[in-house]
């Protein structure tokens, strides 16, 4: 999109990270479908892909968010909030369901914001809370049950079937929110000021950017983003569910992190962090396979553990790049 | 002619304190106006009001003959006042076109950036500064100077009538200096207007027009340039007569005599990096050994691998009888060398411990038996040195963030005094302290190196050091060129050893 | 960078009196939640009530401890529920192991011990991601915190350990003087650290750290072995109250031991009055904290709000003590 991506090693320079992910995920699906029969198989790419367009979405929200330096805690309760949401409309079908789970996520967003911005609370701090209020939340407008969505209504179509025969609408939905959201990156003005903020929120105040403007957008665009993903959670399952998202967030963070997008902010780009969504995903699938060969036998206890490593291996390597940048100052 | 800008009877107070009272200032369409004065005396507050950071109290501000209203940097921007920040208001892991065009993006259709229009107008208006780099590279991957050229030049292609430089030379060097005093010239040529704060006066002379000075929130004096004398600005700045100065001389050292005692302290080729690459230096007991330079010769790095901050590559550092090196920071201490960082608020104070507990800081090993730490000793000694250094505070509880830069510095001196050291390593030890404070610092300094004790001292103020060493180590680029010795170093002679050693280096 | 010439002229007193009314300001919210639940619970003022708020808030309280010296230091430890986690699964696998049964004393010992280290073993993970290779501590304790629980489950197999072990389970049940034997642990790990940090080297250091890091590293201090012991303790004391949560339940079970406790560690250290900047300790506010946050959660119970509207409750005390400290700080 940036005349820099279409650099090929101008990109690999500046984001050794990046390129890295998109070899390992290449080098993932070449292992997959060599090893494994039915691993191209339409129901295993349908599957997949539905079930971790949820993460790639919220994925996509944190990224903006961690790009401006911040970090939203909430956006699995939200997503659990949303899916409720999202069940309580589904008999209006899906063009009522997923405009309200979405404006509802955004609201969540909104309520960080104003923490944030107004009331100058760490974002840490801001999203735990909300993270608290949306589960609490969540478990009152449902009474603590699943919430069956209406079965007559369109609405179980984004979960359940393909458009065109091709592709699960959820996916499709989502390629065309991160489409959107890599070009605002790359392309608006609202863009370079998220990563303005990330490198230097007091130049960015001083450049005369709208900065708090930009910092709202990040919050109300993840809580958007996990809206969409409570959406397609209901629909996919065929109810609310409440109790949904623990860890999510950490999934997201995890994605964006092996994306190679810097913590600190100011560095990072949409298409890696979905390349970092899908490389966790897939390893997963990996794993189902190799249980299903009967080779290895991992407990599903196993993820977390191997979620964990994962993330740390990527931390120890981005301490390095980082050690190295040039302008990244004096350690302490 | 019309004044770009006049601001008259500026008052500003925070929390009830006065920052400004009855400041003015008035700049031409097309001069450099010099704003000076000592540190506190409210420049920064004065130029914050006029960007838009501060709102003021009272006074008006003219700007292009009418009522200035600008409630931010954005505003300030677009009234075509832009400001230059002395920590660069840039955004280093972005690209330099994103630092030169951020909220003026040139578009298409309205919304989308059009990157290719971009990367040709900012290229085409460094070019204009005769900067010719990758515009798509990291502003960080490049030098300070060139960051403050495209910061400059951002300001400029923002059609400014009037662009604030504050202490723009502070991170340059001689070469990159006269290159923005060429860009500076050339805005004058083209109508706009420069406000240029600075602390070295020898740049006034070269580059401005007139020159206002404040004094404790005031404006006390403005005049033309030509005609004035250092000697007049300086008194201006202080509020003394200048025939006193004369007599007195700048500082508080006075000639210092060289009574060379025992080698204190021996660093013969001494390398921690591409900074600092060579360094020679010999501290005897008694004297004060300056290091002069200029900023980026290597003056902070040398003292950071005397104290065991920097990993020595290559050479050797010799204490008194011990033949190797301090590794940490904490070796150096117990082997009695202290070091008083030039960042006084990032790496001295802990702001919100209190004075006590800033002051015993480097000391703390020793107060303590089996980990727990001595009170009664350490309240009697902190005690000690608030009655020696005439520290200023209501007691010793009280949080240092609170006391006045002058005094904060004192409690760091103290710090190291209470260690005991026999070397200490100053790194602008009187940097924004206010005058008395610093005539203080500077005789609590000559106090200990007549104890028989060693002083590294870095200043980029020549005075202090022409007035302060006993002899004056040169750096430049890294490597220790030229020794100077007193009696008989004028600062037109350190001057003379700097520039000389910086043509033969070339 | 903003506000650098804005003079510090706040008058000492009234910045004592604004420390008196910030420390006050607690305890007189304990002291309106204690009045308002004689009032209005049934049954508050009795015995049983005591007993069931101290057996709570002990693990609570031993745990935002350890949170506190951590935040002191300016980081944070995501991961205190997990270690809890499986320093709980740990127990009853080596009391209930052939060796365990064969020899009750030295397995209960061994129990008590064994798990401890682990968590000590958590902790020094966490520390060195933190001091040596500087990992934002948000991001280096977030690892232990997605797999610390996932081992736990893992070695567990996700089973619920039940177990009738009435010496390891005194550490949950036991009494002295007729209060619960954890309140007095609690209590007699507050006074220690308290100790700690007020009296000794390692606490100044910690403050100093806290405070600003460079200052502390440049005038000799151990940055790197201060900032590894404070997330040792930290993990330790986390560890202890995942064996206290599995004695008094007698019960333990991976999945939940410990689920959310970061979060009311974090809260309980706020409240208390930790700055998360670092720079402050307050060991006795940790517990404070702890006290109000168990006894909203208690009064919310009591009288018939659902455990679901607790944590929206407790989500609005987190941001109204972070935005009183953040006023404050201005």
């Amino acid at each position: 999109m940036n005349a820099d991506a279409l650099d090929l090693r101008r990109y690999v320079a500046h984001s050794p990270q990046s390129a890295a992910v998109w070899l390992a995920l290449a080098a993932l699906v070449g292992f997959g479908l060599l090893r494994y029969e039915n691993f191209g198989s339409a129901y295993n790419l349908t599957s997949f892909l539905n079930y971790n367009s949820m993460f790639i979405v919220i994925s996509v929200g944190m990224c903006f968010v961690i790009l401006t330096g911040g970090i939203d805690l909430s956006v699995g309760s939200v997503a659990a909030f949303t899916s409720v949401v999202a069940a309580y409309l589904s008999p209006y079908g899906i063009q009522v369901a997923l405009p309200g789970a979405v404006l509802t996520g955004v609201g969540f967003g909104a309520l960080n914001a104003f923490s944030i911005i107004v009331l100058r609370i760490p974002p840490f701090i801001a999203t735990l809370a909300a993270m608290l209020a949306a589960k609490g939340g969540a478990l009152v407008i449902s009474g603590a049950q699943t919430i069956s969505v209406d079965w007559t209504s369109n609405f179980t179509r984004m979960g359940m079937e393909s458009a065109w025969n091709l592709l699960p609408w959820s996916i499709v939905i989502v390629a065309a929110v991160v489409l959107v959201l890599w070009i605002v990156i790359e392309r608006t003005s609202l863009g370079r000021t998220v990563l303005a903020i990330g490198g230097s929120e007091d130049a960015s105040v001083l450049m005369g950017l709208k900065v708090a403007r930009a910092k709202a957008f990040v919050y109300m665009l993840s809580g958007g983003c996990a809206g969409i993903a409570g959406v397609i959670l209901a629909s996919g399952f065929g109810a609310g569910q409440p109790l949904e998202g623990i860890g999510w967030e950490l999934s997201a963070i995890a994605s964006v992190v092996v994306g190679g997008t810097l913590l600190t902010g100011g560095l990072g780009s949409v298409p890696a962090t979905v390349a970092g969504a899908l490389l966790l995903g897939l390893v997963f699938n990996i794993l189902n396979f190799e249980n299903g060969r009967g080779t290895i036998s991992i407990s599903a206890y196993w993820q977390m553990v191997i979620r964990g490593g994962f993330l740390f291996a990527v931390i120890l390597f981005q301490a390095r790049v980082t050690a190295r940048r040039p302008g990244a100052g004096r350690p302490g | 002619m019309q004044p770009l800008l006049s601001m008259t009877g500026v008052e500003k107070a925070f929390n009830g304190a006065t920052a400004l009272a009855g400041a003015s200032l008035e700049i031409l369409p097309g001069e450099v106006h010099a704003l000076i004065g000592q540190n506190g005396a409210g420049k920064s507050t004065l130029i914050k009001i006029l960007t838009g950071v501060y709102r003021r109290d009272a006074g008006q501000v003219l700007f292009r003959g009418a009522p200035a209203r600008i409630a931010g940097p954005r505003e300030a921007q677009e009234a075509g006042i832009a400001t230059i920040y002395q920590e660069l208001n840039l955004v280093p892991l972005r690209s330099v076109t994103e630092n030169m065009i951020m909220g003026y993006e040139p578009k298409r259709l309205g919304v989308f950036i059009d990157w290719r229009e971009a990367h040709r107008r900012a290229r085409e208006i460094l070019m204009r500064f005769g900067i010719d780099i990758d515009v798509r590279a990291p502003l960080g991957s490049y030098s300070t100077a060139i960051q403050q050229l495209v910061a400059i030049a951002r300001a400029v292609s923002l059609d400014a009538r009037l662009v604030i430089m504050d202490e723009p030379t502070s991170s340059l060097d001689a070469s990159e200096i006269e290159v923005l005093f060429g860009v500076v010239r050339g805005l004058r040529a083209a109508g706009v207007s420069v406000l240029y704060v600075s602390h070295f006066l020898d740049e006034l002379f070269a580059i401005c027009d007139r020159v206002t000075t404040m004094r404790d929130g005031r404006t006390v004096d403005c005049r033309p340039i030509a005609g004035a004398t250092k000697l007049d600005l300086i008194g201006a700045m202080l509020g003394r007569d200048t025939a006193e100065i004369a007599a007195d001389g700048m500082t508080e050292f006075g000639g210092g005599a060289a009574r060379q005692g025992e080698i204190l302290l021996r660093a013969e080729g001494v390398a921690t990096g591409p900074r600092l690459s060579r360094l020679d230096l010999t501290l005897h007991r008694g004297e004060i050994v300056g290091l002069g330079g200029l900023l980026g010769s290597g003056r902070t790095e040398a003292a950071r691998a005397l104290f065991g901050e920097d990993p020595v590559t290559a050479g050797a550092i010799r204490l008194k009888d011990a033949p190797s090196a301090p590794a940490t920071p904490a070796q150096a201490i117990a082997r009695g060398i202290g070091f008083l960082s030039e960042d006084r608020k990032a790496e001295g104070i802990v702001p919100g411990m209190s004075v006590r507990e800033n002051l015993t800081l480097a000391l703390l090993p020793r107060l303590a038996r089996n980990g727990q730490v001595d009170r009664a000793r350490e309240r009697a000694l902190v005690q000690r040195f608030i009655d020696a250094l005439g520290i200023k505070t209501a007691d010793m509880e009280q949080p240092i963030r609170e006391l006045s830069g002058g005094n904060q510095q004192k409690v760091l001196l103290a710090r190291w005094l209470a260690i005991e050291p026999e070397v200490l390593i100053l790194d602008e030890p009187t940097r924004g302290v206010d005058v008395g404070a610093k005539r203080e610092i500077q005789a609590i300094i000559r106090d200990f190196v007549g104890q028989g004790h060693g002083v590294v001292l870095i200043s980029s103020e020549f005075e202090e050091l022409v007035e302060g060493a006993d002899r004056i180590v040169v750096l430049n680029e890294g490597r220790t060129v030229t020794e100077l010795a007193n009696p008989g170093i004028t600062e037109d002679r350190l001057v003379r050893a700097l520039a000389h050693d910086r043509r033969v280096t070339a | 960078m903003m506000v650098q010439d804005l003079p510090a002229a706040r008058p000492p007193r009234r910045a004592q009196w604004r420390k008196l009314a910030r420390g006050n300001g607690g305890v007189a919210a304990l002291i309106a939640l204690l009045v308002f639940n004689a009032l209005v619970t049934p049954n508050f003022l009795q015995l049983q009530t005591l007993f069931v708020n101290i057996s709570q808030v002990a693990t609570i309280a031993i745990v935002a401890m350890g949170m506190t010296l951590v935040i002191a230091t300016g980081g944070i430890d995501l991961s205190v529920g997990a270690v809890m986690a499986l320093a709980g699964a740990l127990a009853p696998l080596i009391f209930q192991s052939a060796l365990g049964t064969a020899y009750p004393g030295l397995g209960v010992a061994a129990a008590i011990v064994l798990p401890l280290l682990a968590a000590v073993a958590c902790g020094l993970f966490n520390g060195v991601m933190v001091a040596v290779l500087r990992v934002q501590p948000i991001i280096a304790t977030l690892i232990l915190f997605i797999s610390g629980r996932g081992i736990a489950q893992v070695l567990t197999n996700g089973n619920l350990q039940t177990f009738k072990n009435p010496a390891f389970s005194y550490l949950g049940t036991g009494k002295i003087l007729g209060l619960p034997f954890q309140g007095w642990l609690a209590l007699a790990i507050a006074v220690a650290l308290f100790w700690v940090v007020t009296r000794t080297l390692f606490g100044r250091y910690v403050l100093a750290i806290g405070g600003n890091e460079r200052a502390a590293h440049l005038a000799g201090g151990p940055v790197r072995r201060v900032k590894i012991g404070v997330y040792v303790i930290c993990a330790a004391l986390a560890g202890l109250a995942g064996l206290i949560v599995v004695a008094i339940n007698s019960a333990s079970d991976a999945a939940r031991n410990g689920n959310l406790m970061e979060l009311d560690a974090i809260a309980a250290a706020v409240v208390g009055g930790a700055l998360l900047q670092g720079g402050r300790a307050p060991v006795f506010g940790a517990i404070l904290g702890a006290l109000i946050i168990q006894l909203v959660k208690y009064t919310l119970l009591a009288n018939g709000v659902e455990d679901e509207v607790a944590l929206i409750a407790k989500a609005a005390i987190i941001l109204a003590a972070v935005y009183v400290q953040q006023t404050r700080k201005e």
